[in-house]
């Protein structure tokens, strides 16, 4: 295969892809919605959920984005060192995203700061946001695309404590966003929480740990039980689905942390809505591919 | 049996309604959010359509057009956005414009209580995320204002059957479902954090 061509397939396929996080859920999240479904016992929140599925059902059929907010683009990129097309990924990424607007289609969300101007394609400075991960000796390129919504990006915020407000400290920040910012955001939320040295560390890893299935756990023994414990926590409020009460609130609570200054412990929140349209695909180097998060996809 | 309202709506069909219904709408609903809210209230730019009776969905849509059609355009899909960023706002908004029903997402806070109350008006949420869903409630977009503004924030006029579950967050008495359901969830918070204290002594 060309160069050029090759490039233009792998443009084509992580587009198509794009377009798909927008119309179907992955697997994980469509599971936990199922099961938070079948076992709501009030009537408004089962109504809602019920509805939420015919929703994910319809979209499936017609071929159309399942939430009209489709976000700005957010990857997680782990590029192996061999990977073939290394150097030409930035550019693929984006125009990925520049093709997907249109043949998807997504909705307009990308506008300048500053100049205040929509520029109608989801591309823009720094736009699609990327971050990046190099893996060495390896020749594959696993990507993470991920729609991050104004309704769930709006109550993602973070704090540096000091040591003496502890865990304790911790655990009031995040709770306290549930019940204020986290109940227009679309629970049952996916929770993620970044615990580490500053204020920029915590919020990467805030969203990072969104990139975690629903129902993973923290390599952590403790991180995977304060997991838990969490999730207990904030569904013993009873948010339920649309925060209008229900006998659940999330569907987890995804942690992922670094060491520390002594001095500080930084946390910070990012939540996912419901409908958490995040899709891993993993390229070899002759560029077949494979989905974890979407099985068996064609594009 | 589905309760129904039809635009124009009067405060007639709405002395009935209490937070917690369930209620569909008829007619026709039109898209509108933070910029024309700024744009009404902050510019002092009047509005280019009527609302008098009229219904509004906090929402920025994915539109189409329509292949071989002049200017006409298909709901792609459209599901509400944060009604809370239109809070600053609504009050004045449902005064100017007579506006019965606004649909959006979440709570709404006293400001928009005020605005229901005196003016005869309520806030619904349409479950969001039901993008697909609301779409195809939507029979035919008859008109797009203020396109200046880009796809999300364009003024879409939707002609609508049945929109809906549409979930009575605000009555036209003010009362408030999201306000009545924070104190018991923070309550509830402050219970659950005292047990998760002692849990959480890593720091030792």
């Amino acid at each position: 295969m060309e160069r050029q061509e090759a490039l233009e397939l792998l443009t084509g396929k992580v587009a198509n892809f794009v377009g798909l996080v927008g119309k179907v859920l992955p697997g994980d999240v469509t599971a936990k919605l199922k099961e938070l479904s079948e076992n709501e016992t009030v009537p408004m929140a089962k109504m809602i959920y019920e509805f939420m599925e015919k929703n994910q059902r319809e979209a499936a059929e017609l071929n159309r984005p399942s939430c009209q907010d489709t976000g700005l683009i957010q990857m997680f990129v782990r590029v192996g060192t061999k990977f073939p097309y290394i150097d030409d990924l930035k550019p693929v990424l984006k125009e990925a995203v520049f093709i997907a607007t249109k043949e998807a289609p997504l909705r307009h969300n990308a506008v300048e700061t500053f100049d205040e101007v929509n520029t109608g394609t989801n591309t823009g400075t720094d736009a699609p946001w990327l971050y990046w991960d190099i893996i060495p000796n390896s020749d594959k390129l696993e990507l993470d695309v991920y729609m991050a919504g104004g309704g769930c990006s709006l109550p993602g915020q973070g704090k540096t404590l000091m040591p003496g407000e502890g865990y304790e400290g911790v655990v009031k920040f995040v709770l306290d966003v549930m019940t204020s910012y986290g109940l227009n955001a679309c629970p049952p939320l996916l929770v993620g929480v970044g615990i580490g040295t500053s204020i920029d560390s915590a919020a990467f890893m805030a969203k990072k740990a969104l990139m975690r299935p629903v129902g993973s756990h923290n390599a952590n023994p403790k991180a995977a039980a304060l997991e838990d414990e969490m999730t207990a926590a904030i569904d013993s409020i009873g948010l339920g689905p649309q925060g209008l009460k229900g006998s659940k609130s999330v569907m987890g609570v995804n942690i992922e942390n670094s060491a520390r200054h002594p001095s500080v412990i930084s946390c910070a929140v990012n939540v996912g809505c419901w409908s958490h349209r995040r899709g891993t695909i993993t390229f070899n180097s002759d560029l077949s591919y494979q989905s974890s998060t979407h099985e068996g996809v064609a594009l | 049996m589905k309760k129904i309202l039809t635009t124009p709506v009067s405060a007639e069909d709405l002395k009935d309604i209490k937070v917690g219904d369930v209620v569909y709408l008829n007619g026709h609903i039109v898209t509108c959010r933070d910029v024309a809210h700024r744009r009404l209230i902050e510019l002092g730019r009047e509005l280019p359509v009527d609302l008098k009776g009229g219904a509004i969905f906090h929402a920025g849509p994915i539109v189409r057009k329509i292949e071989g059609e002049e200017d006409k355009f298909e709901m792609v899909s459209v599901g509400p956005t944060t009604s809370m960023r239109m809070e600053k706002f609504e009050k004045e908004f449902i005064e100017q414009t007579g506006v019965k029903v606004i649909v959006g997402k979440g709570g709404m806070g006293p400001n928009t209580e005020a605005g229901c109350r005196e003016n005869k008006a309520i806030h619904c949420v349409f479950p969001a995320g039901c993008a697909v869903a609301a779409a195809t409630c939507v029979e035919e977009i008859e008109g797009a204002y203020w396109r200046d503004l880009g796809m999300p924030e364009t003024l879409w006029v939707c002609r609508v059957k049945e929109f809906g579950p549409l979930i009575v967050s605000i009555d036209a008495e003010g009362n408030n479902i999201f306000e009545q359901n924070k104190v018991e969830f923070n309550k509830r918070k402050e219970e659950a954090l005292e047990a998760l204290y002692p849990k959480v002594k890593f720091i030792k």
